[in-house]
């Protein structure tokens, strides 16, 4: 039993009256796809925000590949190797495909503060680049804005940035938000072998994709985490049937 | 070749031909229109660098121009009086050598940038506009009530400043200096921009939460940017006193401000010779409305609002379309 | 150093400091429920002060000139927005910059064509001339404190507003969410020129107010609106109780320091010198409390956190 790369220890946070985050607790193991469900207004994105580093928790802590992260900004954290890919796609998007992913790889080399090199033509950032544009099957619209982009190419943009860091693990906020059919399936195909390398913490909506995805799967309910499991234990638990799932109904 | 290449060329080589034009017809009114397009052009260049590169709305560049021009000043006044400018700790005497004159401008007024910017970076949005504005108004009336340096009368250098080897006073032999200094300035701008710090200044601007993503600072990509936005205006307000003999709080008020934002907006934000042209458009409108009205700057005004209402780009916008994704 | 000549001070400072909250107020106003940085409310400043002294010279009447003032202020506030400002509420900072810049230089040239180059002249009016007596002996202008008052009555008048009429709540909400009153049925059109109208119509106050005791004149706007926005940096934006507590800083900070760094320096440099040295400073005194409020609190007193 390895130990998780990610750990979160007793998060609490409320915002005057209303507690957003009650005690929450879960772990990301190397290898795993963990999705993290739950129904609207749940605090998905609190605990998100809490995770990455944009809001302090009342209480609680982070620990991510052994170290305590809770008080590390999100630059910080982004650079230990925690990656992200937001619910709204957030790229800079007066840049090429290319140029937001060059951008990632430049990022994760660190070596900002260089004035006279010409960086779109740098071997290395290049070829990390494209490597992770192949990944995403991205690679033939290097050269489009990224704001004339389809919404779907734009998650699928998302995902390469985060490549490109090299992440240790990846926190994906409802990458299956808007995309199609088609777009859907390919994504799960993705997500599934980039499991192997990079273990994922999945905040979805989208119950087929979570399903066939995940390993564990927890539930978050009104700011508390109800239960975790297998995707056989979760479906056939009472409370998150009632709660989330519905009475006979499955999404 | 790109259309904006093309426009590049094209501007720097008229630039440089209307004075030349000039000085084979003996019109030095003329060599010295064309040396007040390049000193604004300098100026414009340096806080496009942190406005259109960086997106900070500075709206107190003001404060560079005059702090470069009043380091300028306060050399050559001290050369030309024959006093020293510091007796203790160490003495410092004046100086009209214009590289170590352009040296120090560059120096100071990047050290006011720091300081203004380090404390107004940690704002945002509308309150970072509000205080360069103000900040530049603390400045200026600063330099009108300092009574050593000509106060709200300003200080006048009877001679040129010297440069060696060449005769500064001959209008087209200062204009090439200046000209010489813009065409480095915007090679030097021209390779930060498609630079390392280049490309994530302008995704910060773009997205700062992109930026923290892949894990770096916003800040101080933005300071950076900042202070050497000031050097680069700071150079120009060098050039500026020494090409009128005289610097004045006037070089720190809030409508020179608005003039080099002026220069940048007409000419195109973000690109890199886009306040060449601006500076170009705007002496043209100056000489030729102003020709025609003393209340030429109704005009101006009405100018400006139509280009930010309709035509953002400027004139790059309008003449080399959307700016082209640089590979 | 008579404590009588303190006191005068004082309450010069209090005095600069209300017609800077007229100012600021409406500013803070604007940009809190429209999100709009507005650069020539200065000129609107300048239109009440030169609409008032046009009328005065007309009428002999100091309340119809200030009458005069509101109205025209207000109405060059209506017809602006409704033709250029409102096209900017959706545009970024740079733009609203820029086109309110735009306004002045127009509204500044324009004011100078009409009326030339030399500063008007607007008399306070002769009932309101001289001094009275105050406790402890101090004697002081009774304009002056009548501005003292009228400001303090705009800002309950304000405060009421906001706090306690429809219209003020409609403000609040817009503060803070600009799509969800649309949403709830309010004329977003009207409230927007609303709240415009009553930011210039204040800003025109102000410039006729203080344009009895200075000059009137092209320009003389542009200071006053820096000096408000050192103002809302001070006291938060889109707060109008940090508008007339920064006011109310910086009024005092800048008279007193005015008066007290001189007499400070002078206890241990010769005259001349404390002279030139105090007043330098004196010139820079609210712009170091600004930075001194921002070192602490970036967003104001009385921002948002």
């Amino acid at each position: 039993m390895t130990d998780p790369i990610l750990d979160v220890r007793g998060i609490s946070k409320s915002f005057g009256g209303l507690r957003a985050s009650n005690d929450i607790s879960l772990d990301l193991r190397p290898g795993e796809i963990h999705a993290l469900i739950g129904p609207n207004g749940a605090g998905k994105s609190t605990l998100i925000k809490q995770i990455t580093g944009g809001l302090v928790p009342d209480s609680g802590s982070v620990h991510f590949d052994g170290q305590d992260v809770s008080r590390l900004s999100t630059a910080a954290r982004a650079r230990l190797g925690m990656g992200r890919t937001f619910q709204i796609s957030s790229l800079a998007m007066d840049y090429t495909v290319l140029q937001n992913t060059v951008l990632g790889a430049l990022g994760h080399r660190g070596d900002t503060f260089r004035f006279f090199n010409h960086v779109m033509t740098d071997a290395d950032l290049v070829a990390s680049a494209q490597s992770a544009l192949r990944q995403v099957g991205l690679e033939e619209f290097y050269n489009l804005r990224t704001a004339d982009l389809s919404h779907g190419q734009r998650r699928q943009l998302e995902v390469a940035v985060a490549l490109t860091l090299e992440p240790k693990a990846f926190l994906m906020d409802e990458p299956m938000a808007g995309l199609g059919a088609e777009g859907s399936r390919r994504l799960v195909g993705f997500l599934d072998t980039l499991r192997q390398k990079t273990p994922i913490l999945l905040v979805e909506h989208d119950m087929d994709a979570v399903f066939a995805l995940a390993d564990r799967i927890s539930v978050l309910v009104y700011g508390e985490i109800i239960a975790t499991g297998s995707a056989g234990e979760i479906r056939s638990n009472p409370m998150v049937r009632s709660a989330y799932l519905g009475e006979g109904d499955a999404a | 070749m790109k259309k904006e290449t093309l426009l590049n060329v094209a501007l720097m080589t008229l630039l440089l031909a209307v004075p030349i034009a000039a000085w084979i017809a003996d019109e030095p009114f003329t060599i010295t229109l064309a040396t007040r397009v390049v000193v604004f052009a300098i100026a414009g260049v340096g806080l496009n660098f942190a406005l259109g590169f960086g997106g900070l709305v500075s709206f107190g560049h003001a404060v560079f121009f005059g702090v470069g021009g009043y380091a300028m000043g306060i050399l050559a006044y001290h050369a030309q009086t024959y006093t020293s400018l510091l007796e203790w700790p160490f003495v410092i005497e004046g100086t009209k050598s214009m590289p170590v004159i352009w040296l120090v401008a560059i120096i100071v007024s990047g050290l006011a940038a720091l300081a203004i910017g380090t404390l107004s970076l940690r704002t945002t949005g509308v309150y970072f506009i509000m205080i360069t504005l103000a900040f530049g108004q603390m400045f200026y009336y600063f330099a009108i009530s300092w009574p050593a340096y000509g106060g709200e009368d300003g200080l006048s250098i009877y001679v040129r400043n010297g440069f060696p080897g060449l005769n500064t006073m001959d209008p087209i032999q200062f204009f090439a200096i200046c000209y010489v200094l813009l065409l480095i300035i915007l090679f030097g701008v021209h390779r930060a921009a498609h630079s390392s710090f280049g490309l994530m200044l302008r995704a910060a601007r773009q997205n700062e939460e992109r930026v923290q993503a892949i894990g770096h600072i916003p800040y101080r990509l933005y300071l950076t940017a900042f202070v050497i936005s000031g050097a680069i205006t700071g150079l120009s307000g060098a050039l500026f006193a020494d090409l009128n003999r005289f610097v004045s709080p006037t070089m720190l008020s809030w409508q020179t401000s608005g003039e080099i934002m002026i220069f940048v907006i007409l000419g195109g934000v973000g690109r890199v010779f886009g306040p060449v042209a601006g500076a170009a458009l705007f002496i043209l409108l100056e000489h030729t409305l102003g020709g025609l009205s003393e209340f030429w700057q109704i005009y101006l005004g009405a100018i400006l609002l139509g280009v930010v209402l309709f035509a953002r780009g400027g004139l790059y916008g309008l003449l080399a379309g959307r700016e082209v994704a640089h590979d | 150093m008579s404590l009588i000549l303190l006191a005068e001070q004082t309450l010069n400072g209090l005095q600069f400091g209300v017609m800077l909250f007229l100012m600021a107020a409406g500013l803070t106003l604007i940009f809190g429920v429209m999100g709009l940085i507005n650069l020539a409310h200065g000129s609107l400043y300048m239109i009440g002060a030169f609409a008032a002294a046009a009328t005065a010279a007309a009428t002999g009447s100091f309340v119809l000139a200030l009458g005069a003032s509101l109205g025209a202020a207000a109405i060059a506030g209506v017809l602006i927005e409704v033709t250029i400002i409102r096209r900017l509420y959706d545009r970024d900072h740079l733009d609203q910059v820029l086109a309110t810049f735009a306004l002045i230089l127009i509204f500044s040239e324009g004011t100078r064509w009409v009326f030339g180059s030399f500063p008007l002249f607007l008399d306070t009016p002769d009932y309101l001339s001289g001094t009275t007596s105050l406790p402890f002996g101090v004697q002081y202008s009774l304009y002056r404190l009548t501005l003292i008052f009228i400001g303090l009555l705009v800002a309950a008048g304000l405060f009421w507003m906001i706090a306690k009429t429809r219209i003020g709540i409609r403000i609040r909400a817009g503060e803070n969410d600009r799509e969800m009153i649309g949403a709830l049925g309010v004329d977003i059109s009207r409230l927007y020129t609303l709240v415009f109208a009553l930011g210039a119509a204040l800003a025109g106050l102000a410039g006729a107010l203080i344009g009895a005791i200075q000059s009137v004149q092209v320009g003389m706007g542009e200071p006053v609106l820096i000096l408000a926005f050192v103002v809302i940096v001070i006291g938060g934006i889109g707060s109008i109780k940090g508008a007339l507590v920064g006011a109310i800083l910086v009024g005092l900070t800048d008279t007193l320091g005015g008066f007290l760094l001189p007499r400070l320096f002078a206890l241990f440099l010769d005259p001349s010198q404390a002279t030139s040295v105090g007043s330098s400073l004196a010139s820079m005194a609210i712009y170091i409390l600004m930075a001194g409020v921002l070192l602490f609190r970036p967003k104001g007193l009385f921002g948002d956190a």
